[in-house]
């Protein structure tokens, strides 16, 4: 197992985020989460990625316990995670923000390629390499941000909500990308997405949170076709 | 530590639970004799009947300055920090000029009411020197009109900007106050300020050089300005600076005029600012450009947030440990005996609790500020919102 | 009026320099608040400590107020050696007070106000600190670069220590402006002060990048603490708070957090100093500084060049 998420509760304030969720992910897999809005999707990558820090419970990454460890060097570790709201650096060029996804790496001499791998995912990058993160549309501004979050090569990668205000094609398009990177680089994936239909059909396996908790879990496929998500989140009845 | 921490908290959470249980007339008795504890501060007799032995060290007393001059000093220092606390605790616009209207107040008073004043001397404006009871409203209406005027621009602009501005009022009015040939009359100042008025019985003046009872006239303004801010933030403008303070847009957006009110709570702070002004100019008898340094409006900031931004009784909590703790530090020496000097390599350092009481008091801030985040006495509100953030903290960070 | 043009040169020299030193100053002040949004008035103070700094290594090889003038090349040497001392100093002082006095409020996530406190009580344990060093003495600063122009084309006139003044700051800008917009480490204190939480998803150490912001503060006003001296010719425990509130000033007038508005902040507040001291006599000087800063803000609320660390647009 590449991470193993046992049991976590996480507070804002007073108010408990999340009450015990146990996720994990093999590697390989690409795993979602799916569910409402304030379900706790979010809260958990933050939990995940160090952002958040937890009021109980314990995470495992290949075998490391990064339960209290610093945010900044989880990723050192290998998880690297694509903010949501995309987070992309708005006064660095699309250049540096993607340099600033290697900013760990001690292999300086791969990075220029990495770099030109992300440029051919994500051709209108290309276009833009010079030109500053803030003055990207919606949909340039989420590639960047996956892009730069691919360029610190992760083991693990997190993906919150890719597909958050991008026109239909885009969001077609930014999951096929996804599917891509998880077959050809092998990189394990962890999504956090609204947009279930995407979600469930791509994923190996797919976790349902409701108001904190873990309601449902299954296959990508058993999901797609179980009745009462169908009735919640797929928006047909 | 944790242990002793946990305990202390029970016991003050323990006394406040049992005060608030107090029928109504028991919590006024209290209240009282507290303010009857108040006015008997400075009285050394006070001490005597404590069984204090007098003569040795006091811990309460400050032994190297006279008591009253210190509670006086701390009375404006109070009234000051709850003006202040109008601006930053309750608006939340932060105001690192405050100690300018303090000048306006205190050089209101010296022009109008000192024979010595270039009005009289030189441009004959006035026939004669106002009494000092007369001045006092004027000194406040000006400091008030300064608030506004200064207000007026600067209160459209963003936190950090807005202190840098304010920061440069108060070091402007310094700077027109040390010109000579000025009406302020630069380092020369101004002398023989009058004194408030009143007569003992055998004919003497009450208010002279004894620092009591101008203590027991700023302990009064301050018992009255309590009830007066209590009163007014539990109003609707009291209501409506909290909602600019939370969030600014969301209050405009429910229809508060946040400019209108952000101006109301400056121009407040500014009077009670310029009254504490003319308060010690009518102690002090003197005031020259070089008492208006700007270490002052900081020392003041530091006691509102010190004491616990939001919350009066913190306000004053504030300005009084401000003032009173580098006082007491100077007899620390006598307390453990320590020598006032050291020669090391031939050369005399002074290292007497006088001379390096700010030292110390710099260092307690910071210790302060790092297990009290909130303050000493905060607004118990405030005081939740701020343990929460605690939590959210980073990992490791 | 006359004042003025008749000393125009004049006026712009000093003015320039004195505006180089509050430009390095002020970079203090823009680095620290870019990144934590937070006004460290104990910077003023690291200033101060450097102004000793310099004067202790003149001592140490035995020049003090009354020494004769050293040679020219002597004197390049021991500035140069005093920069490196005083910049060190102030580096490790200004790394100090992050550690000490804002690092554990950050661990505990305090409000912004709180920082202010202990931003003062710093202020307080320095410059108490080295007035109970120094007895509250004021040191007269040893004689180094010759006095009489350098150099003078028509009525512009520029003595050594302005040029040398002049010449030290712009160096010092050019190479914080590559060190921040070229390399790695620059990358990741842009990153810190755009957006932090990101910062640290791309594995940026933040406690790293503050410490790093606040040493770099520190060997700027480490230079502009020698530079200081040398034009003040004097010094004492006290010295830093003028000048801290001037490159204050000079930071919120180019635009807080922005490396190229603090340098512009400075230069302008210099020359309009200078400018307006001709005009309404020098007993103005401090007075027009603010005006000029307060009316500005009314009509460009962020500055002349707008908050912002390092923007690739700059």
């Amino acid at each position: 197992m590449l991470l193993e998420v046992d049991n976590i509760t996480l507070l804002y304030g007073r108010i408990q985020a999340l009450h015990g969720i146990t996720v994990h992910v093999n590697e390989g897999e690409i795993v979602a989460l799916i569910g409402a809005n304030g379900a706790g999707k979010t809260t958990t990558m933050r939990a995940v990625s160090g952002v958040r820090a937890i009021a109980s419970g314990r995470i495992r990454f290949n075998g490391v316990d990064i339960t209290r460890m610093r945010a900044d060097l989880r990723v050192i570790q290998g998880i690297c995670q694509s903010p949501e709201g995309r987070g992309v650096f708005p006064g660095m060029t699309v250049r540096e923000n993607l340099e600033m996804g290697a900013y760990t790496r001690k292999d300086t001499g791969n990075i220029a390629k990495d770099m030109d791998h992300v440029l051919d995912l994500f051709p209108r990058l290309r276009e833009r390499f010079k030109q500053a993160g803030g003055t990207l549309s919606g949909g340039e501004q989420q590639m960047l941000a996956v892009g730069r979050a691919l360029m610190s090569r992760p083991k693990l990668l997190l993906l919150d909500e890719p597909s958050m205000g991008l026109a239909p094609m885009l969001i077609q398009q930014i999951f096929e990308i996804i599917t891509e990177i998880n077959q050809r680089d092998g990189t394990t994936i962890l999504l956090v997405e609204q947009n279930a239909q995407q979600a469930l059909s791509r994923a190996h396996r797919a976790y349902v949170l409701e108001t904190g908790s873990i309601v449902k879990e299954g296959t990508g496929q058993e999901l797609l076709h179980d009745p009462a998500v169908k009735d919640a989140y797929l928006g047909v009845a | 530590m944790t242990d002793v921490r946990t305990r202390w908290r029970d016991f003050r959470h323990g006394v406040s639970a049992r005060f608030d249980r107090l029928p109504k007339a028991s919590k006024i008795g209290l209240i009282v004799v507290f303010i009857v504890f108040l006015y008997a501060l400075p009285n050394k007799g006070f001490y005597e009947y404590l069984g204090l032995p007098l003569g040795e060290y006091i811990p309460l007393y400050t032994t190297r300055n006279d008591m009253a001059t210190v509670l006086f000093q701390c009375g404006y220092y109070i009234l000051l920090a709850l003006g202040l606390n109008i601006v930053v605790g309750y608006a939340g616009l932060l105001d690192l000029g405050f100690f300018g209207f303090f000048a306006v107040g205190a050089y209101t008073v010296a022009t109008l009411t000192s024979p010595r004043s270039k009005i009289f001397t030189e441009y004959n404006w006035l026939e004669s020197p106002w009494p000092w009871l007369v001045a006092l409203p004027i000194a406040i209406a000006l400091s008030l009109l300064a608030g506004v005027i200064l207000g007026w621009p600067v209160l459209r602009l963003r936190g950090d900007y807005l202190a840098i501005v304010t920061l440069g009022f108060a070091e402007m009015i310094r700077i027109v106050a040390q010109q000579n040939d000025w009406i302020f009359n630069g380092d020369r100042g101004i002398s023989e300020i009058a004194h408030p008025p009143g007569k003992n019985a055998d004919g003497s003046p009450i208010f002279a050089f004894d620092a009591k009872p101008y203590y027991w006239l700023v302990l009064t303004v301050i018992i009255g300005m309590v009830f007066l801010i209590r009163n007014l933030v539990r109003s609707r403008v009291g209501r409506a600076w909290v909602a600019i303070r939370e969030d600014e847009d969301a209050a405009e957006l429910m229809g508060v005029p946040t400019y209108k009110f952000k101006i109301w709570a400056f121009a407040m702070g500014a009077g009670i600012g310029g009254f504490s002004g003319a308060l010690w100019a009518g102690q002090a008898n003197f005031v020259n450009a070089s008492t208006f340094r700007l270490e002052q409006s900081i020392l003041v900031l530091a006691a509102v947030l010190l004491g616990g931004a939001g919350n009066i009784g913190g306000a004053i909590l504030g300005g009084f440990l401000v003032i009173y703790v580098p006082e007491w530090l100077r007899s620390i020496g006598d307390v453990f005996g320590l020598p006032e000097n050291v020669r090391i390599a031939g050369e005399p350092y002074d290292i007497s609790a006088t001379n390096l009481r700010y030292l110390f008091f710099g260092i307690i801030l910071i210790v302060v500020m790092i297990f009290r985040p909130q303050g000493l006495w905060p607004n118990r509100r405030r005081a939740a919102e701020i343990k929460d953030r605690e939590k959210e903290a980073m990992v490791g960070a | 009026m006359n004042e003025l043009i008749n000393g125009f040169p004049v006026l712009t020299v000093t003015g320039l320099t004195q505006g180089a030193i509050y430009a390095l100053v002020a970079l203090g002040y823009t680095l620290v608040y870019g990144v934590l949004r937070l006004i460290n008035f104990a910077h003023s103070d690291v200033f101060m400590i450097g102004t000793f700094g310099a004067i202790w290594t003149w001592s140490a090889f035995g020049f003090d107020a009354n020494s004769p003038r050293p040679s020219v090349g002597g004197a390049l040497g021991l500035i140069a050696l005093a920069i490196v001392v005083a910049a060190i100093l102030c580096g490790i002082f200004a790394m100090l007070v992050e550690v000490t006095a804002y690092r554990p409020l950050r661990a505990r996530n305090a409000p912004p106000l709180a920082f202010l406190i202990t931003a003062i009580g710093a202020s307080f344990v320095l410059s108490e600190g080295m007035a109970a060093f120094t007895n509250r003495r004021q040191f007269g600063v040893p004689a180094m670069l010759p006095t009489d122009p350098l150099f003078s084309i028509g009525s512009w006139q520029v003595t050594p220590l302005q040029l040398t003044t002049i010449a030290v700051a712009i160096l010092m800008m050019v190479a914080l402006d590559w060190f921040v917009q070229r390399t790695k480490f620059g990358r990741g204190i842009r990153a810190v002060a755009q957006d932090a939480n990101t910062a640290a998803l791309m594995g940026v150490n933040k406690n790293r990048v503050i410490l790093l912001v606040f040493l770099i503060g520190g060997l700027m006003a480490g230079v502009a603490a020698v530079l200081s001296d040398m034009k003040a010719a004097s010094t004492r425990f006290n010295v830093g708070f003028l000048i801290g509130l001037k490159a204050f000033a000079a930071a919120v007038l180019g635009g807080i957090g922005n490396l190229r508005g603090a340098a512009l902040g400075g230069i302008l507040l210099g020359l309009a100093e200078n400018y307006g001291s001709a005009v309404f006599g020098t007993n103005f000087r401090d007075f027009i500084g603010f005006l000029v800063l307060i009316l500005l803000l009314m009509f460009r609320p962020t500055g002349l060049l707008g908050e912002s660390l390092g923007r690739a647009r700059a």
